[in-house]
């Protein structure tokens, strides 16, 4: 499969604090660190990650809503710069976790979601009217949603009409985070199927943000875990649910609840994650991990190919048992 | 509701216009009120009665003899007085709110949008001037001589520089109250997912002001507007009291109100006529602000 988007060592750090008169001392947030991925046409990529890791910053340099520190992106193999960004935004769409904050409450629901054709500036007023009365049908609404309000409609039909907002300038990619996450469990399994089948129905990429892993399971190709800013995985899914090289990862599975599986109370993971102001030195899970050594304190371990080379992953001890 | 083309968003906005009472009722009194001030010149011109000329041997006169409400203590006649005054006051009152509104609009989106540096110089000018205290700023700006300035004598005392420095002092008084008002709305939206949507297609900060920041801080905008049209109204009459506001001979409902006060044992009618005009007008422009209010509100259907 043809790569649809790349990134190279995108780095992103805020600078907290340092403003204003009493301000106070500067601090370094680094949100992601490094991180170096590729999607390709048509797949899923789906990137977990506990509240913190760097996941939503990730997915928001990817729309285009932030700025990286360093490191580029790449689109069907152009480097993305200031001028070659607006065209790249027509392909690549974004949908959001709270689908009570993602629609203007003022705009009706065929305004919402032509949006992005009339910001583009890519068809007038009756080509908005029927690319909005053709979305709102894919995504399974009743044609007479057009003209009501988004508080007319229910967390889920609300998230259909994100999806279709995000359908309608016919994107590439959506980046979608945490699409699932606000809403009932009989509700998105809905939603997921309709992602799905959009995917089939349109040759869609999707990079998945999530951290509930029985989703991902569901929909995904491949995932990439992502802790404390640093990608310590990527692999295929089936790999990556079978055997998962990195410590983190599995204790990622383990802590997914099963029913008929008893909880091996030992393998839950210890602690909490450090703080991204001060991330410790060496491999930043080294405070939580049962295999940790001395060379995890000192040496950041390098993202290299799992045994099985289905994905790579950053452990010193990554086909270690 | 339930058809399957798409209607545009003034066109819905009108339909729930329509069926607030209240708000239609405004509408009508204000649409009345302005024919009302409006007629002053044609009926002034028919009748060959001139609302500044004075008659003192007609002072006090009763309603009659072709003057509808009688004539003021100076003789002139009350009720094309009234309808000329009016033209003052509405005019006062909208294009005052019009101007503090659209300046506090403006610097309030600004503030709140871009945040950061500009935000913090833009409150602290805003800051500035709330500190300044009203009464004594209406007395500089009236004693600004504008001969000093390089205007001729005759324009200096028109009756134009009169009325337009009155719009100004108002408008420089409550404009700051907008902008807060403004500010604060704008920056709770601007995080919002759907602006971030709009930003992730391309949109710049002009486009998302205008299509999203505006419609969600209507219902604030619209009830500080309506408030600052009767206190610019109610304001006006206490500027022309101390005599910096619109100077007898011309009239308006806040200096005939003042004017009135020291008869109002003799001739109570003189101050009842315009008191009841603006008590009409802020009443229906308050009552105007509640419809436009449910207009723009999506929420508003049900129920």
């Amino acid at each position: 499969m043809a790569e649809l988007i790349g990134l190279d060592a995108i780095s992103v750090q805020f600078t907290l604090g340092g403003g204003g008169l009493f301000g106070g001392k500067k601090r370094l947030l680094k949100a992601v660190d490094n991180a170096s991925l590729t999607i390709a046409e048509g797949e899923t990529l789906a990137l977990v990650g506990e509240s913190g890791s760097g996941k939503s910053t990730l997915g928001n340099v990817v729309a285009g809503l932030q700025v990286p520190t360093s490191g580029s992106l790449r689109f069907r193999g152009q480097t993305l710069t200031a001028a070659t960004w607006p065209q790249a935004r027509r392909a690549i769409q974004m949908v959001f976790q709270d689908p009570w904050s993602a629609l203007d409450p003022r705009m009706p629901v065929s305004a919402i979601i032509a949006e992005p054709l009339l910001i583009q500036g890519t068809a007038n007023a009756a080509e908005r009217r029927d690319r909005a009365a053709e979305l709102v049908e894919q995504v399974g609404l009743p044609r007479d949603a057009l003209n009501r309000y988004p508080h007319e409609f229910s967390g889920g039909q609300r998230q259909r009409i994100a999806i279709a907002r995000a359908l309608a300038p016919r994107p590439q990619l959506i980046v979608a985070d945490e699409p699932l996450s606000a809403l009932d469990v009989s509700i998105q399994s809905q939603v997921l199927n309709l992602m799905r089948d959009l995917q089939h129905g349109h040759g869609l990429s999707y990079l998945f943000i999530s951290h509930d892993l029985a989703v991902v399971n569901h929909l995904v190709d491949r995932v990439a875990v992502l802790y404390l800013g640093r990608l310590v995985e990527v692999a295929d899914r089936a790999a990556l649910f079978a055997g998962p090289a990195h410590p983190y990862t599995r204790a990622l599975l383990d802590a997914v609840p099963r029913i008929g599986r008893k909880r091996a109370r030992g393998r839950s993971i210890a602690g909490e994650m450090p703080s991204p102001l001060d991330p410790p030195p060496g491999c930043v899970f080294h405070p939580r991990c049962p295999k940790a050594q001395a060379i995890c304190r000192s040496t950041v371990p390098a993202l290299e190919p799992r045994a099985d080379a289905a994905g790579h992953a950053a452990c010193h001890f990554k086909d270690a048992p | 509701m339930s058809t399957d083309t798409a209607i545009g968003p003034w066109r819905l906005r009108w339909r729930r216009f329509r069926r607030h009472r209240a708000g239609m009722a405004a509408l009508i009194v204000l649409g009345l009120m302005a024919v009302f001030v409006l007629a002053a010149t044609p009926i002034s011109y028919l009748t060959d009665i001139d609302p500044n000329a004075t008659d003192l041997l007609s002072q006090f006169d009763p309603p009659g003899n072709g003057h509808l409400l009688g004539r003021d203590e100076a003789g002139r006649d009350v009720l094309l007085r009234l309808m000329v005054g009016g033209q003052i006051s509405l005019l006062v009152g909208l294009l005052g709110t019009a101007i503090a509104g659209v300046f506090g609009v403006f610097i309030g989106v600004m503030a709140g949008y871009f945040g950061g540096k500009v935000d913090a110089v833009l409150m602290r000018f805003t800051d500035g001037m709330i500190a300044l205290p009203l009464l004594p700023l209406v007395i500089v700006m009236g004693a600004i001589d504008l001969t000093k300035l390089g205007f001729s004598r005759d324009f200096a005392h028109s009756g134009a520089v009169g009325f337009w420095r009155i719009v100004v002092v108002l408008a420089i008084v409550d404009w700051t109250g907008i902008a807060r008002l403004v500010r604060a709305a704008t920056l709770a939206l601007k995080e919002r997912d759907f602006v971030r949507a709009a930003r992730a297609s391309g949109a710049g900060a002009f486009y998302v002001m205008r299509a999203h920041v505006l419609p969600n801080i209507a219902t604030p905008m619209i009830v500080a507007f309506t408030l600052t049209v009767g206190r610019v109204i109610l304001l006006e009459s206490t500027l022309s009291f101390l005599g910096y506001g619109i100077i007898p001979p011309t009239p308006s409902w806040g200096n005939m109100l003042n004017n009135a006060q020291d008869m109002v044992i003799n001739a109570p009618a003189l101050a009842v006529y315009p008191g009841v005009l603006i008590l009409i007008t802020v009443i229906a422009v308050n009552f105007l602000g509640d419809g436009l209010q449910h207009a723009f509100d999506p929420r508003s259907d049900q129920g």
